[in-house]
């Protein structure tokens, strides 16, 4: 292992349980990313999921453990970087609020929301980079993902990173900022609700004409592209950190491969 | 009105059925939403506002029985009746005690949700009143012997051939050749049947927007001008409204007035904004003989020192609902009480109970888009946590979801086991569908795959790759 350099940062990558078990491509281009705004990256072992499954299904208790549990893993750590708006925002808006009333925890969790940060706004607002060295010909559409757009404003960061890849013309399509229908737990219980809602997004996404749709949440791609597969569009899906990393080894999300 | 809550789903799934409803319901963001992003980006101060907004209806809930005693004293002295009504069964009583007093047999009525709320109508033609909504939307669901399906816009729901049909229904005096093609013509047909009741009602209810405390007045806020006819033609006027309309003073409606019509409908101000201060005095060219206020708690107060408080700053302007997705969805009607969307889905459980009403704070993504939007900043997603929590105290929740959630937890409680039992999970996914990049149906997750794939994992999680790619750097 190489030693740490005093210099740089030590960042905690929290994977999210969905890049871990379905997107690792994401983690790799977050990792890559992360490294190359200068800071050293470690994956700490003890990490699972962040909670929120439990936290909106009401299972406070739980999600109160695992918020300990991630609290404690992730505090040695200069910064703490998310490749996801959802989980971010779980993190960063939500632990304080669910460990308010233990005094042991509430500034722990404070300390914990201080120092994390979803990863594009980690990029651009903490390490202030503009630019990234990556090149992809593709005409792309950005779907803001909600959490990420309204409880940690990441709006124009993604796209001004995303105009420096050559070769990307970035197209916006109607209603970018509005849900996919995804909400967790809300897709399995309501599906014919998450599935009307997913519909509309999927016409936006094609009457815009792009042929590669990208966003900062593994669920809402998960969605999205299910959608447009059993549609039988050709639309590519893709975490946004892919495109940023060059990391595109790996098949577009639901595609062959 | 007899509530349906307790089958929310199947109401969705009735609407996302219908053609008719998700016609009218395609409007929506067009309309509404497109109007109130106008208006709040011509007023550099709407933020600003919105803080002012909250920062007024917080003091006056956190004071509300000063405030309340104060209108009550202060209206009472201006010559109006002030009656206190506990629950809903006591405001109809006291509204039809009032009216049989009057010798009401006709009684027209603005637009009010309190009404709905108590079931008020059905309670005075039970005692054989004609009771006459004359606002537009509200008279169009009441010929329809249907709800409102939004706050603001209570037929939202139909379409214009569907009011076109239900005025030659009933409208059998007027000739039958008539043209009805324009909004306005229909609009004038109305307002031709309208006119005949307003002169002939003998008492007119309405709602009201606010109550202000200083001057003991009621205001409403209307756009068809059916609200002043029906308040100061006949004799007597009833207002009905619940006790968080209170307000200290003019200047605080001021205030929230700029907020109101803007989150609404995107005016800058109501077409007529109306303020009634005590009965018609000596002198006064019109207004009614007698002006009564009864004021509904109806488990408000119950809701007062809870996190719940925050729900009562709602002015009722329905930007939540416009710009709820779920809503867009399925219509308010699904939502199966008086009121839809997501300040409904946080009332609801409060007056129906949560086991009655389990569904709503369920029926959304958390998007946040209301919690946006709100002039009154109420955390709506947070409050509908708030229910999903009460509700998993309870023992909600379906037996498989509750489970999955346990075993869930269980191992991700337990990081080593997690992992391994991820890996093993995921290589057995990936070998059945990483060719196919995606699963068309998988046994478990039929409510993902009915409607969409299921995009498939890789085969390896990220912390094993990840713990691959650093031993080989070591």
């Amino acid at each position: 292992m190489t030693h740490p350099d005093p210099a740089r940062p030590r960042v905690a990558l929290f994977a999210t349980c969905l890049v871990d078990l379905l997107r690792p491509s994401v983690g790799f281009a977050a990792a890559r990313l992360i490294e190359a705004s200068g800071c050293d990256v470690e994956v700490p072992k003890g990490q699972t999921c962040c909670g929120q499954p439990a936290y909106n299904s009401g299972d406070k208790d739980t999600a109160a453990d695992l918020a300990r549990q991630t609290i404690a893993v992730l505090e040695p750590f200069d910064h703490v970087v998310v490749p996801s708006g959802s989980c971010a925002g779980m993190l960063k808006a939500h632990y304080p609020a669910l460990l308010a009333d233990d005094p042991a925890w509430a500034p722990r969790a404070s300390a914990i929301a201080a120092k994390t940060h979803e990863l594009i706004s980690f990029l651009t607002d903490v390490r202030g980079i503009t630019r990234v060295d990556a090149k992809l010909a593709a005409r792309a559409t950005y779907h803001d993902s909600c959490s990420g757009l309204r409880e940690l404003g990441i709006k124009e960061q993604p796209r001004k990173l995303l105009s420096s890849v050559e070769g990307l013309e970035l197209v916006e399509m109607k209603d970018c900022e509005i849900c996919c229908g995804f909400g967790g737990t809300f897709s399995i219980k309501f599906p014919e609700i998450s599935n009307a809602i997913v519909e509309k997004k999927c016409a936006n996404i094609c009457e815009a004409g792009a042929d590669l749709l990208l966003a900062g949440d593994v669920g809402c791609l998960l969605n999205m592209a299910g959608k447009l597969r059993r549609q039988g569009r050709t639309v590519a899906v893709r975490h946004v950190a892919e495109v940023l990393a060059g990391e595109l080894s790996d098949p577009p999300i639901g595609a062959p491969g | 009105m007899h509530p349906t809550s307790d089958t929310f789903k199947d109401n969705a799934r009735s609407a996302l059925a219908d053609a008719q409803l998700q016609r009218a319901l395609s409007g929506l963001p067009t309309g509404l939403v497109t109007q109130r992003t106008a208006a709040r980006a011509k007023l550099p101060e709407f933020e600003a506002l919105r803080e002012i907004g909250r920062e007024i209806k917080n003091h006056t809930l956190a004071h509300l029985d000063l405030y309340l005693e104060e209108y009550e004293k202060n209206a009472t002295a201006a010559g109006a009746h002030v009656h206190w009504a506990a629950t809903a069964a006591d405001a109809r009583r006291i509204v039809l005690d009032i009216c049989r007093d009057a010798g009401a047999r006709t009684v027209t009525k603005g637009k009010s949700m309190i009404s709905e709320e108590i079931g008020l109508n059905a309670h005075l033609e039970a005692a054989g009143m004609e009771v006459v909504e004359t606002d537009l939307g509200e008279y169009l669901v009441q010929i329809r012997r249907e709800a409102p399906s939004h706050i603001i816009a209570p037929a939202i729901h139909l379409t214009q051939d569907q009011i076109e049909a239900d005025f030659r229904r009933l409208h059998t005096h007027l000739p039958g050749n008539r043209v009805l093609i324009e909004p306005g013509q229909l609009v004038n047909e109305a307002r031709t049947v309208l006119r005949e009741k307003f002169l002939a009602a003998e008492v007119g209810i309405t709602g009201a927007n606010f109550l202000i405390a200083e001057t003991g007045s009621s205001v409403i806020v209307t756009n068809e001008g059916n609200g002043d006819l029906t308040q100061s033609l006949p004799m007597v006027h009833i207002v009905v409204a619940s006790i968080e309309k209170v307000v200290p003073t003019l200047e605080d409606v001021s205030a929230i007035i700029r907020l109101l019509a803007r989150s609404a409908t995107g005016q800058e101000i109501s077409t007529y904004t109306t303020f009634s201060t005590g009965p018609r005095r000596p002198g006064d060219p019109d207004g009614p003989e007698a002006y009564h206020v009864v004021i509904l708690d109806n488990g408000r107060s119950a809701m007062l020192g809870t996190p719940f408080q925050e729900a009562l700053r709602c002015i009722r302007c329905g930007a939540c609902m416009n710009h709820c997705p779920v809503y867009e969805a399925v219509g308010g009607h699904a939502y199966g009480w008086v009121y839809p969307g997501p300040i409904g889905s946080v009332l609801t459980p409060q007056f129906l109970g949560v086991k009655r009403a389990a569904d709503l704070p369920n029926a959304s993504t958390f998007c946040g888009r209301c919690e946006s939007v709100c002039p009154m900043k109420i955390p709506l997603p947070n409050l509908l946590r708030h229910w999903r929590e009460a509700e998993f105290a309870q023992g909600g929740g379906s037996m498989s979801f509750r489970a999955g959630l346990k075993l869930w937890a269980f191992l991700a409680r337990r990081p080593r086991l997690y992992h391994s039992a991820a890996r093993i999970g995921i290589a057995l996914l990936g070998v059945m569908g990483k060719s196919k990049g995606a699963f068309r149906r998988l046994p478990g997750a039929g409510g993902w795959t009915r409607h969409r794939d299921l995009p498939a994992p890789r085969g390896r999680t990220f912390q094993q790759l990840w713990a691959e790619r650093q031993a080989g750097v070591e």
